[in-house]
């Protein structure tokens, strides 16, 4: 069989109100970026599961490594006083 | 340093019910087990098409005509979702369908039977796509991340499927008498076969063992048999037709249903390729395979062109 007949893999994100955020939801072979946004539209839309799509080459995705999600998140975990609650508000003075 | 056994953080992931992603460490039997799996069901939504699109034609009205083309073309999306999910395990998309297309791949066996008439379109959505749902609502929750998540799609699209099949059934069962002898000679067909979907009795099934251990799946092939049996019993009754086993019948003290065992050595048989439309089925998706690929060359080419004019560009 023909090592290259399904075309490349692309990841469809959608969008499935204005204003909401693109949610991934899965992937798809295509030839061409028209073919892959129907192809998306056909596999991933069919119940009016959204009103707008990204569409993107998985080979474009630059992704961190589960491996080092220790390493590579870490100097995020000692910076408490990013959180609104590592501060102390005092009575009285309304919401805030 | 101390050093981590990829092992154990995979062992203490399942666990904890976390799921395992594609770029996860996982032990080589646990991919591979996962490949045969997801791509053998992958290949059974295709092969799926099969018996019912051979309806669409002769479909007996309209509304019934657009109903079936939409489970058919359900049918080829949840292919498609699975193909994907069994590609973020390393196999390629070419090698998966060249296995389905000279046979080495298996798919499930219930698609080696006839449609013989119409009411054998409501007995598969009812009982086969009612089966089938019983078995991916379990893997919903399965330990691939992929694989759990093209399952929560399948299923939300899946329950129409089997309420159109029990609506024709329902059509046939209250209609004329000889809609009702359709509809309990499809019965009498399918009921077996459908059972034998949930895979060969627990004590005889060589892949559960390591598919429960990993949470592949979650409950055995004979828990869902009963399960299934004891929701469509019911079912049946409501027809007015009778399950084609004289054993089938409440039993009070296990809560569930008495049933007759289905003829494993059929199923064995229909496995190996020699069921009714193996070779059929088998000599359909090769047709088709081979009839689209001036559409597929000439889309590898348009698409090359394209990627060649925006370079240029």
């Amino acid at each position: 069989m023909n090592k290259d007949s399904q075309g490349e893999l692309w990841e469809v994100f959608v969008q499935k109100k204005a204003g909401q955020p693109f949610v991934h939801c899965g992937n798809l072979h295509a030839y061409d970026k028209e073919m892959a946004l129907q192809n998306a539209r056909d596999l991933y839309t069919r119940r009016g599961e959204g009103m707008s799509l990204w569409i993107v080459l998985s080979s474009s995705i630059v992704a961190s490594s589960p491996e080092d999600a220790g390493s590579f998140f870490e100097p995020s975990n000692d910076k408490i006083y990013r959180h609104p609650t590592f501060y102390q508000i005092p009575d009285g003075i309304g919401h805030m | 340093m101390e050093t981590i056994n990829l092992e154990d953080l995979f062992e203490a992931k399942l666990a904890k019910n976390e799921m395992i992603e594609p770029k996860d460490w996982m032990p080589e039997n646990y991919r591979k087990h996962l490949i045969r799996q997801i791509s053998q069901h992958a290949h059974s939504e295709i092969v799926g098409m099969l018996p019912e699109g051979n309806w669409i034609t002769r479909a007996p009205s309209l509304r019934a005509k657009l109903i079936l083309l939409a489970k058919v073309q359900d049918e080829g999306g949840h292919g498609l979702y699975l193909y994907t999910a069994a590609e973020s395990l390393g196999i390629t998309r070419e090698e998966m369908l060249d296995a389905l297309l000279t046979g080495k791949a298996k798919y499930s066996s219930i698609f080696n039977y006839p449609t013989l008439s119409w009411a054998d379109v409501g007995a598969i959505g009812w009982l086969v796509d009612g089966a089938a749902i019983m078995n991916q609502v379990m893997l919903q929750r399965s330990s691939y991340g992929p694989y759990s998540r093209a399952m929560v799609r399948i299923c939300k699209e899946e329950s129409f499927h089997q309420r159109q099949g029990y609506e024709i059934m329902t059509q046939l069962s209250f209609g004329t008498s000889e809609q009702k002898e359709m509809a309990q000679d499809a019965l009498n067909r399918w009921w077996y076969p459908t059972l034998m979907m949930f895979g060969p009795p627990d004590v005889e099934s060589p892949n559960s063992e390591n598919a429960i251990k990993w949470r592949i799946k979650r409950e055995t092939n004979d828990q869902l048999r009963q399960r299934f049996i004891n929701q469509t019993a019911i079912q049946v009754e409501y027809l007015g037709l009778v399950a084609p086993d004289k054993n089938l019948k409440w039993n009070e003290k296990k809560q569930g249903y008495d049933y007759s065992d289905p003829d494993w050595n059929e199923f064995k048989s229909v496995i190996k390729g020699n069921g009714i439309c193996n070779k059929d089925r088998l000599l359909s998706r090769n047709n088709s395979h081979k009839n689209g690929e001036w559409v597929r060359e000439a889309a590898i080419a348009f698409g090359k062109k394209q990627e060649q004019e925006s370079k240029a560009a």
